[in-house]
């Protein structure tokens, strides 16, 4: 009836896991008790779980990321605890079994759950307004993806309560994720939840393609797109390329597991090099989908806190797909080690070197574009010279890594996890959280607090260096990553500096949190009442902050690069664009719908009964999510007006952006 | 609805306000397409049925006529053509044929190499 | 969305192109974000198309492709899909000039050829399962099994849509969502059709050598 679904799942036995449990469930508890009695559940799915807003959907994904932030890090902090006492003969506090389920679960979530919704929040945010358009091209699909992502984050959380998460690392290699070697449920728990959010993850990337590709407002031109938009582009097109790759790769790995397939296994001809192969094809370009977008918050960043048009605008977008295309070249250099031989690692290796060319002719163009700017040190200026400086750092050691020979030295030491946590936490989540300061006034109407926001980022930076440059030292003195103990005590005080760092970077969590609350409770005196709070130079700041949900009355006509920049010196000179139009027409937006939620819903329903083999319910699950599909289909009128009268109260409402 | 002169969607024949003509325009497509395609693929079972062929040249011979069949369906039935309005098309066709490539080839060079150099008995 | 836009031409000296005129009609918005899905399948099948060729020597000592391959079966499902992808054109001539029985009689021919290809494949997959030579048996079974039926995985998935969209257009006519729905499904069968031209020139007519 149940499938291996019994009470022994929940793991009683284990302390650590029950608490964590315990505080999980109290606090969802909690937060679903507090809006059932405050009466707001009718406003949040009324304007938040059916939204097919753009801007709020890519607020939810952001919410979804920050809150994953959490629970990543506390796996994060709990690995450098035990690393900083489990030396010598100790054993620290975390069993074999259970520490390969934290470091597991810290990748899969800093990854799937952290770094992408963030982003994809990003993009989904800004691009539409900075395209000077009114929506994405399918925006129920874009409800869909969201809740698709938020599926699969549950799925990683059940696990903590009932049965276990994978031991295999993040990466889930065969022979080892094979049912003979990993019987219990954790690497299904993986597989199904990555499946369900990678799903969600390749429709949004065809729904931002579609949308930059398809929708623009009149006159942007492609060599007109602010520069995020053109990384938004490159990532998108990566998502598109490379997930279906993953999908693949999972899949054949989920038939072995379930159906006795023969593609990883060891015997039966099975080759587990081709899911390594597979992983890597997909997961090289990932990190590209990763890095690109905050590539092009750190290019609108600096051309607006520094006053000046982007340098080099078209050898960043030249850039910017050169790095698209050579991510698909590269894959190889993740498993140098296994065995290929000198030719193809020399040719792997020299593409991936050549990668750092176009990415130091952004640095360049970054660095240029502040030369001789009127630079004002916000804290998304901050972010961006951290970035700058540690990622430089970051990048070195990968072209040290992308080297073969040096590379069969430090590969699978902390010198490899140093380098990648040096590339994704100064790169993607410095990026994100500039982005998050920056258009954060954008979507809520009022700026963050400079204070906690720069102590915030000193936190995070000193944090970074405290926590990672000791792992590049002890990657060289040959320790390798994922031990739960060891025996050198010389590694000791190494580690202990790095749990010290990670100490530090929890202030910077814990400043991004008070910063937070600050900023709502003082949010009357820091409102934007401009929408142009930062002197910018793209679309989105034209409209009032937050934007209505059509963005513009009518759509923008833009005459050049920088086009809200543009319009400001036209209005200057008093000539352009009249600032009031003489009436507003009816304005025709997409209607909310349910669908992604309960979509979303019957995903986890299937997900949890694949996991537990628990088959009616994969059956009623499949079947709730096609009559969900069909009677979406089966809508008339996807569209709802927003009457004429009600754009014009808005707008008198908030005498403020130049478009309106 | 604006047609914009510019751009036209993946698959579309005619223009949405067909007339008979381009209907009988698209019927002509449909059926040259099927006649070339009927042409290849009786051509490709017989050179791999036939024992007439010089049989190394066979494989390579499967592969051009299942390049040129693909072909044929994309002008004739997806109705992919080079046309300024197909631009767009056209190049996420490239992106998308590039990627297929890197990773179809790519793949089987590294694996190649891997069973040489860690798998001496072969099969395994 | 955005249907009420004039396009406009540029201005200040740059030639209108189609990167300028705004955002692209519906029609357009929804064929193209389809053709790029599809694309992103075709890549997922090239990935088990690479997983294949890796294990195609790989039989462990089980049958092979030259013991398995029928082609005889292979090339009347062949003259199914083919045949199905032109019938699925010339519906989607009907669904054009809105002809309404036109449309019913391509949906329905595509339909019977679909559900033709699909049983042959089916018997093809039950006789050698019969014979032994499942996919448990070996890796290169793994892969034959699972590249041929994702691809008739497709054909179902095909069937089924075509089915709800003859539904559709019975309940609600040709509207600009039946219209925009049907160029989709067009593409995808086309789409599977391309599928099968690599599918049985290098699985089946390599394979049976």
């Amino acid at each position: 009836m149940l499938g291996k679904l019994s009470w022994s799942a929940i793991p009683t036995h284990e302390p650590i896991d029950m608490i964590a449990s315990g505080l999980m469930i109290l606090s969802i508890g909690g937060i679903l008790i507090g809006i059932t009695v405050k009466g707001h559940w009718p406003y949040l799915w009324r304007e938040w779980l059916t939204s097919v807003d753009h801007k709020r959907i890519g607020v939810m994904y952001c919410l979804l990321a920050m809150v994953m932030l959490l629970r990543g890090f506390t796996d994060a902090i709990m690995m450098r605890a035990q690393q900083a006492f489990a030396a010598g003969g100790a054993q620290g506090y975390l069993p074999p079994e259970h520490y390969d389920q934290v470091f597991s679960a810290h990748g899969t979530i800093m990854i799937f759950f952290v770094a992408m919704p963030f982003i994809v929040g990003l993009m989904n945010f800004a691009v539409p307004l900075q395209l000077g358009v009114r929506d994405v091209a399918f925006p129920t699909l874009n409800s869909v993806s969201l809740w698709l992502a938020a599926s699969g984050a549950l799925l990683v959380n059940i696990s903590l309560v009932i049965g276990n998460f994978a031991r295999t690392g993040w990466f889930a290699y065969p022979p080892l994720s094979e049912l003979r070697f990993s019987p219990d449920v954790g690497v299904d728990y993986y597989l199904w939840a990555l499946q369900i959010s990678g799903v969600g993850t390749l429709l949004g990337g065809v729904n931002l393609v579609t949308t930059i590709l398809k929708l623009r407002a009149p006159g942007m031109s492609y060599m007109r797109m602010p520069m995020f938009c053109w990384t938004a582009l490159a990532s998108n097109l990566l998502i598109i390329a490379a997930f279906p790759v993953l999908t693949a790769a999972f899949a054949m790995l989920l038939l072995d597991r379930y159906l006795g397939f023969h593609f990883f296994t060891v015997g039966h001809g099975g080759n587990m090099m081709m899911y390594v192969d597979l992983f890597w094809v997909w997961g090289h370009p990932e990190v590209y989908i990763l890095i690109l977008p905050p590539f092009g918050v750190f290019s609108e960043v600096v051309a607006t806190f520094s006053g000046k048009p982007l340098f080099g605008y078209r050898s960043m977008v030249a850039a910017t797909l050169a790095i698209c295309i050579l991510s698909f070249m590269v894959w190889l250099h993740h498993f140098f080690t296994m065995g290929a031989g000198a030719d193809v690692n020399s040719v792997f290796g020299i593409i991936s070197m050549i990668i750092a060319v176009p990415t130091g002719v952004k640095i360049f163009n970054w660095l240029f574009t502040m030369y001789r700017g009127r630079l004002r040190l916000t804290v998304p200026t901050l972010w961006t010279i951290g970035f700058m400086i540690t990622f430089a750092i970051g990048g070195a050691t990968g072209v040290l890594l992308a080297i073969p020979p040096i590379d069969f030295i430090v590969h699978d030491t902390v010198f490899l996890v140093a380098h990648f946590h040096n590339v994704i936490i100064a790169g993607v989540l410095f990026g994100a959280f500039a982005g998050y300061n920056y258009w954060f006034p954008k979507a809520f109407g009022f700026t963050l607090d400079e204070g906690w926001g720069k102590a915030s980022f000193w936190c995070w930076l000193i944090g970074f260096y405290l926590a990672f440059m000791p792992l590049y030292w002890l990657g060289l003195e040959g320790m390798p990553r994922r031990m739960q103990h060891y025996q050198d005590l010389g590694w000791q005080p190494w580690l202990q500096v790095a749990a010290v760092g990670a100490l530090v970077i929890l202030c910077g969590i814990a400043c991004i949190i008070i910063q937070l609350v600050v900023s709502i409770r003082t949010r009357d005196r820091r409102r934007d009442t401009t929408g142009d709070p930062w002197n910018g130079r793209t679309l989105e700041w034209a409209t009032p902050s937050p934007p209505p949900m059509w963005n513009f009355p009518s759509l923008p006509q833009v005459e050049g690069e920088d086009a809200f920049w543009h319009m400001k010196q036209l209005a200057r000179e008093g000539e352009g664009q009249p600032a009031q139009p003489a009436a507003y027409g009816p304005i025709e937006m997409p209607k909310n719908s349910p669908t992604g939620f309960i979509t979303a819903f019957f995903a986890v329903v299937t997900g949890f009964a694949l996991i537990w083999h628990i088959w009616w319910m994969v059956g009623l699950g499949l079947a709730g999510a096609f009559a969900t599909t069909l009677v979406f289909a089966w809508r008339d009128v996807a569209e709802m007006e927003i009457p004429a009268e009600q754009v014009a109260s808005f707008y008198e409402a908030h005498p403020a952006g130049l478009l309106r | 609805m604006d047609i914009t002169p510019h751009d036209r969607a993946p698959g579309d024949e005619t223009t949405p306000e067909a007339r008979r003509d381009e209907t009988l325009a698209g019927l002509q497509a449909y059926l040259i397409g099927l006649g070339l395609s009927l042409i290849l693929t009786a051509t490709s079972f017989w050179a791999a049925t036939t024992s007439a062929l010089w049989a190394p040249g066979v494989a390579i011979g499967l592969v051009v006529l299942a390049i040129a069949q693909m072909g044929v369906h994309l002008v004739f039935f997806l109705h992919i053509t080079t046309g300024p309005d197909n631009v767009n098309n056209v190049l996420a066709l490239a992106f998308g044929v590039m990627i297929v490539g890197l990773v179809v080839i790519g793949s089987l060079w590294i694996m190649v190499h891997l069973n040489a150099n860690m798998m001496p008995s072969a099969t395994g | 969305m955005t249907t009420a836009l004039t396009i406009s031409h540029g201005g200040h000296g740059v030639p209108p192109g189609p990167s300028m005129d705004g955002p692209a009609p519906k029609r357009i918005v929804v064929s193209y974000g389809f053709w790029i899905f599809l694309l992103s399948d075709i890549v997922m099948f090239s990935a088990i198309f690479a997983t294949y060729s890796v294990l195609v020597q790989a039989t462990a000592g089980g049958p092979g492709g030259a013991q398995l391959f029928h082609l005889s079966t292979v090339a009347v499902e062949t003259a199914c899909l083919l045949l199905s992808t032109f019938t699925c054109g010339l519906m989607s001539l009907a669904v054009n000039i809105g002809h309404r029985a036109a449309t019913y009689l391509g949906g329905a021919i595509t339909f019977l050829l679909g559900a033709a290809f699909l049983t042959l494949e089916i018997r093809e997959f039950a006789a050698m399962i019969a014979e032994g030579a499942t996919p448990e048996r070996s890796a290169f079974l793994s892969g034959f099994f699972t590249l041929v039926g994702c691809h008739g995985l497709h054909v179902t998935i095909g069937l089924i849509w075509l089915t709800v969209m003859m539904a559709q257009v019975a309940t609600k006519g040709f509207t600009a969502f039946v219209h925009r729905r049907l160029l989709c499904f067009s593409l995808f069968w086309h789409a599977l059709d391309i599928i099968w031209v690599a599918l049985f020139s290098i699985v089946y007519l390599m394979g049976a050598r």
